[in-house]
């Protein structure tokens, strides 16, 4: 028996994507889990501890899923270079846990037997367990151990002491390695007599899926259901986190009046209550709608819907010269642009990636949304149309829709005039439907919103301070005549950037808010609170920029805005990731030139266009 | 007859897998996926758009496959 003195158990958890390893590492190490990357690629790196009930440590670090060692993609070689010991960083792991799913065997095990050959101790964690029960699926359990000459375990990763017989499992002496097989095995037939003697399935396909995939597979029902999910998402988003955001407006309101009333009239409070409160709480306000995105877009991943939506999107996709697989990078991009660019690892043609990543950040990323909602709460009325949907949260919807137009034209231009034709595999494997974890997709929710927090109270902090001062000095003297920002800093560069502003309808104020966006889109909210609220003389005004800005801004400047932003080159930690990616710097170079030009030329054609609708809406109102 | 060409509910078995060229990685990748032989197979749904992209089950995995890949796959027709 190993004791708790000795030094820790290092194991890697293995398997083919979809066998439920991210749940069994979720339920193994908690919330002790520790997310970086491997160094020189942008593979993300999971590793976790866990104490046995012995009270030894174990390491756990979380291989990317892999169908076999003969890798067809940077996961893919990171799982084969790690098993093989060849990576210079990474210690080879003590024991591999194969991770299987019990209700695919026939394709699960091939992996077993090849992993076999490395000559590693191996436990093999049969898990799902419970849906091969529901299936009627029969294993016996020691017989398979017996002929695999591999220790198995059974794993229900989604129960609370599902992985109870992995544990104790893991408290016994390392298993010696399998014997590996003749080289020239044929594993595929080995795997066939291993289930003929040791595994009985009634029927090959769950009933479940037959069942779903008749309809969301289906060339029109499937494309509607699509269509309606999507558009679910964005109602949703804009309509269910209102009293959550109510709650969070109070708080924010009431933290402001707090501070007024108890500190002098000075320097001090101003920094906090105009600066801090009004910078950090506009932004806190729009947490809920950036959660409520990402539950529903965990949702859809942990239930095995994204992979049939690449399929039905495929064919369109591949007439803009991007691939189906790239729908689950384009699509996380909708939550932010970091997790989604480091998703197109999954794509496999070095061309395809480095589109998919041009593209990405046209994919409205979360950080715009309180930008979004801001502007249209302050300009697009709260109707319904047709009696049906809500006119504002119909506009959120279109500006979405075209960011993804535009991304599919921009894909379509650079195929049609960039070289040679790209040969990707689509071979997209479509897992059986499961009902979402609640506990994993809390783990998921909670991971982001620990990043979204530490942004707010890293970066964007430090930002709204900063334009807190420079809004702020220097001071104007007794006998100036305009208001005390425009001769603070940031009010001559405001009035400097108006040269390239003006023609799109940007006010002084705008292109102030517009520097510190660059490093957290989110900002932009914040340092418009911060501007007006100096400006207004100092009153907690967090909540109160949408009126201020509606009384004060022309309709052609708020829909230039809302036009900038679906464009705006994207902010700082997305460029370093892109450099990260691409390893170029002419690629971040050229994204922001790019997005840039967008950006401008769409202001600019909605600025006229609001000009045009204001003059109508004045003319049918005096009528 | 190859893969692509099966109508839908159709069942058939897989002989083999062909290369379309040399060090055809799709190829390796089909036949460790479990497109060997005497594998049950069959087409679930084609794709809308010209059914460009075909979902198929093959053993106990479905997988969303284009043509062009499928195409690789030589099977025949199970009379039933």
């Amino acid at each position: 028996m190993n004791s708790a003195a000795s030094s820790p158990l290092h194991i890697a958890l293995i398997g083919n994507p979809n066998c439920g390893k991210t749940a069994l590492f979720n339920r193994l190490t908690g919330s002790r889990q520790k997310v970086a990357n491997y160094a020189g690629v942008t593979v993300e790196r999971k590793e976790g501890a866990l104490r046995l009930p012995s009270g030894r440590l174990v390491r756990v670090l979380d291989l990317p899923g892999a169908y076999s060692l003969n890798a067809a993609s940077p996961d893919e070689a990171i799982t084969r270079d790690v098993c093989l010991g060849a990576r210079a960083d990474e210690r080879r792991p003590d024991l591999l846990v194969c991770v299987v799913d019990a209700t695919n065997l026939r394709l699960h095990l091939r992996f077993v037997l090849e992993l076999a050959q490395l000559g590693l101790p191996m436990l093999v964690s049969l898990n799902m367990m419970d849906a091969a029960g529901r299936r009627g699926i029969l294993i016996d359990r020691e017989k398979l151990q017996a002929l695999l000459g591999i220790p198995v375990v059974e794993t229900i990763a989604i129960r609370k002491d599902g992985a109870g017989a992995l544990l104790a499992a893991l408290d016994n002496n390392l298993p010696a390695p399998p014997a590996p097989l003749p080289s020239e095995t044929d594993l595929h037939g080995a795997v066939q007599g291993l289930l003929a003697a040791a595994v009985t399935v009634p029927r090959r396909t769950a009933e479940i899926d037959d069942a779903l995939d008749r309809w969301v597979l289906h060339p029109v029902i499937g494309m509607l259901i699509l269509s309606a999910v999507m558009f679910l998402m964005f109602q949703a988003v804009f309509s269910w986190a209102g009293p959550f955001q109510d709650a969070i407006e109070t708080s924010v309101a009431a933290g402001g009046n707090f501070l007024s009333a108890h500190l002098p009239v000075g320097m001090l409070r101003s920094l906090l209550v105009d600066g801090v409160i009004a910078g950090v709480g506009s932004v806190l306000i729009f947490l809920p709608q950036i959660l409520l995105l990402f539950l529903f877009i965990l949702c859809l991943e942990e239930s095995g819907y994204l992979p049939r939506a690449a399929f039905l999107l495929d064919r369109a996709m591949l007439a803009s010269g991007l691939s189906g697989r790239a729908f689950i990078p384009l699509l996380s991009s909708f939550a932010c642009a970091i997790p989604g660019i480091m998703a197109t690892r999954s794509i496999q043609h070095p061309r395809d990636r480095l589109l998919t990543i041009m593209v990405a950040p046209l994919m409205t990323c979360s950080a715009r949304l309180p930008v979004y909602a801001l502007l249209i709460g302050a300009f697009i009325p709260d109707r319904t149309v047709l009696g049906l949907v809500g006119l504002q949260g119909l506009v959120l919807f279109a500006l979405y829709l075209v960011g993804i137009l535009t991304a599919l034209l921009v894909a379509w231009i650079v195929k049609r005039f960039g070289s040679g034709h790209v040969d990707t595999a689509l071979l997209m494997e479509l897992p059986s439907w499961r009902l979402p974890n609640p506990r994993d997709i809390f783990i998921g929710l909670v991971e982001r919103a620990s990043i979204f927090i530490k942004r707010v109270g890293g970066i964007i902090l430090a930002l709204s301070v900063l334009l807190w001062f420079l809004a702020s000095f220097p001071a104007p003297p007794a006998d100036w005549h305009g208001t005390a920002i425009e001769y603070s800093f940031a009010g001559h560069i405001g009035r400097a950037m108006q040269v390239v502003f003006a023609p799109i309808g940007f006010n002084w104020q705008i292109c102030v808010a517009l520097i510190p966006g660059l490093a957290a889109r989110e900002v932009a909210v914040s340092a418009m609170a911060t501007v007006y609220a100096i400006s207004g003389g100092g009153d907690a005004a967090a909540a109160q920029l949408a009126p201020v800005i509606a009384a004060q801004w022309s309709l052609g400047t708020g829909l230039a805005l809302l036009a900038w932003y679906i464009y705006a080159p994207q902010c700082l930690s997305t460029l370093a990731v892109i450099r990260r990616e691409t390893g170029s710097w002419r690629m971040v170079a050229i994204s922001l030139a790019y997005l840039f030009a967008l950006a401008w030329v769409a202001a600019f054609i909605a600025f006229h266009l609001g000009g045009m609708l204001s003059g109508v809406i004045a003319g049918a109102g005096s009528s | 007859m190859n893969l692509s060409l099966l109508k839908r509910g159709a069942h058939a078995i897989v002989e083999a897998v062909e290369s379309s060229h040399a060090s055809d990685a799709i190829a390796q990748r089909l036949r460790e996926l479990g497109f060997v032989q005497g594998e049950p197979v069959s087409v679930v749904a084609f794709g809308p758009l010209g059914a460009d992209t075909i979902a198929v089950q093959v053993g106990f995995t479905r997988f969303a496959l284009r043509r062009s890949e499928a195409a690789r796959v030589r099977v025949s027709l199970q009379i039933a």
